[in-house]
């Protein structure tokens, strides 16, 4: 007989494309990459509300603010699809939400950059929720079942996301010179931060061993960001967008693009707390955070209150 | 700050059309029925993925354990007559 709880049948299982939930055998260091994983994907999610927020109440257009409120709602939605996954794992909302605001946990370092104006908003539908999407259509196949099951359900609503994005930068690109100008300062600004997105290369990257082992990513970091890449280049040219790199080209044999080294000092520079926006980001979740405990206050109560009714008419 | 609670998870099962199966969609944090229908409902079904919400408080939800997988779930091989074609028809039956 085999033994259900050794890391060679986990494997084995792993390797003939099964699925694991909640309550099976799994190594602990698969527990503990899929938490840390899965976390810091729930928390990019609602850290990624704050940028995008920041523009309702500016947004140029009836139009553009519906879509806007939309799509901020969506990513609040994602953040506790994830949540909801990592918790299946044993940890509570309560001591994920304690280790962002502790700096414990990361999340995605593109949200520490501002979204300066409206042009901002365009670039980061397009860019990065384009660059998201690539990583989450591949996590789809994730070897954990409540992670993949909440991947299948955010890639069937993120593709709006992307094409909002694309169509504000169409807009401005036909619009007068200045917008013009703005698109293409916000393409410039975006476009690296994006292909940071996907991760250091994969020779420097410290879990995707494992996690490629494991089936956890189904695709590395490199792949990923080329197939990013791959698509976007021809998206920007198609509306006059121009890529701030001046080696792009692409290579006819393969059918892909090759770009400029990426700048690795920013990733790690904004990974560590410097981007322009950490502190403030972070300072926003803990003040709404504190500012609504009343309110989870109020509603235990009532409950309580309630559930002593209960207890009397019985 | 004072004690911090983040409610109780509840699980949250979605029916897409009348007639069809109701389907695990995943979980939401409520601190009562209420709440938890309108977390359900706002977290899950914003683009008409369903008609009807079951919601239940996660600590009533038993999943069976995995490594019971062999007994509970035994294929039964040996007990091929449960299954029709183990029946032996005679010769021009029709319509069974």
């Amino acid at each position: 007989m085999h033994n259900e709880h050794s890391e060679t049948h986990f494997q084995s299982r792993i390797d003939n494309g099964e699925h694991i939930e909640a309550k099976d055998y799994m190594p602990e260091n698969y527990r503990k990459h899929l938490i840390r994983q899965i976390s810091q994907h729930a928390h990019s999610e609602v850290i990624g509300m704050q940028p995008e927020g920041n523009w309702i109440t500016r947004a140029p257009s009836l139009r553009s603010k519906q879509i806007l409120l939309a799509k901020i709602q969506d990513e609040g939605g994602h953040g506790l699809y994830l949540y909801s996954a990592a918790e299946t794992l044993g940890v509570s909302r309560a001591e994920l939400i304690k280790n962002l605001q502790s700096g414990k946990a990361k999340y995605s370092s593109i949200f520490n950059y501002p979204a300066l104006n409206w042009a901002d908003i365009g670039a980061i539908g397009w860019l990065v929720d384009g660059a998201a999407i690539v990583n989450q259509v591949s996590l789809q196949r994730t070897s954990y079942g409540p992670y993949s099951r909440a991947m299948v359900r955010i890639c069937k609503e993120e593709s709006f996301h992307q094409r909002q994005g694309y169509e504000i930068m169409a807009k401005m690109m036909k619009g007068t010179k200045e917008q013009q100008a703005m698109a293409q300062d916000a393409m410039n600004r975006w476009w690296w931060p994006a292909l940071m997105m996907f991760g250091p290369h994969d020779t420097d990257s410290p879990h995707s061993s494992d996690a490629v082992k494991w089936k956890i990513k189904r695709e590395t970091n490199d792949e990923l960001r080329q197939k990013f890449i791959d698509k976007t280049i021809p998206q920007a040219e198609l509306i006059g967008l121009k890529v701030p790199d001046e080696n792009i080209k692409l290579n006819e044999k393969t059918g892909h693009y090759t770009i400029s080294e990426i700048n690795w000092d920013e990733f790690y520079r904004v990974i560590a707390g410097h981007g322009p926006c950490n502190k403030q980001r972070l300072d926003h979740h803990i003040k709404y955070h504190e500012e609504g405990a009343w309110v989870r206050e109020a509603a235990e109560a009532h409950k309580h209150k309630h559930l002593e009714k209960e207890l009397l008419t019985i | 700050m004072s004690t911090d609670t983040q409610f109780d998870p509840w699980e949250v099962f979605i029916q897409s059309k009348s007639g069809l199966p109701y389907i695990h969609a995943g979980r939401i944090h409520a601190s009562d029925i209420k709440m938890a229908m309108q977390n359900a409902r706002d977290t899950y079904t914003r683009r008409s993925e369903g008609t009807s919400i079951w919601v239940v408080p996660s600590k009533y939800i038993n999943a069976s354990n995995p490594d019971d997988n062999d007994m509970l779930f035994d294929p039964s091989n040996d007990k091929i007559y449960r299954h029709p074609t183990f029946y032996v028809m005679p010769e021009g039956a029709k319509n069974i």
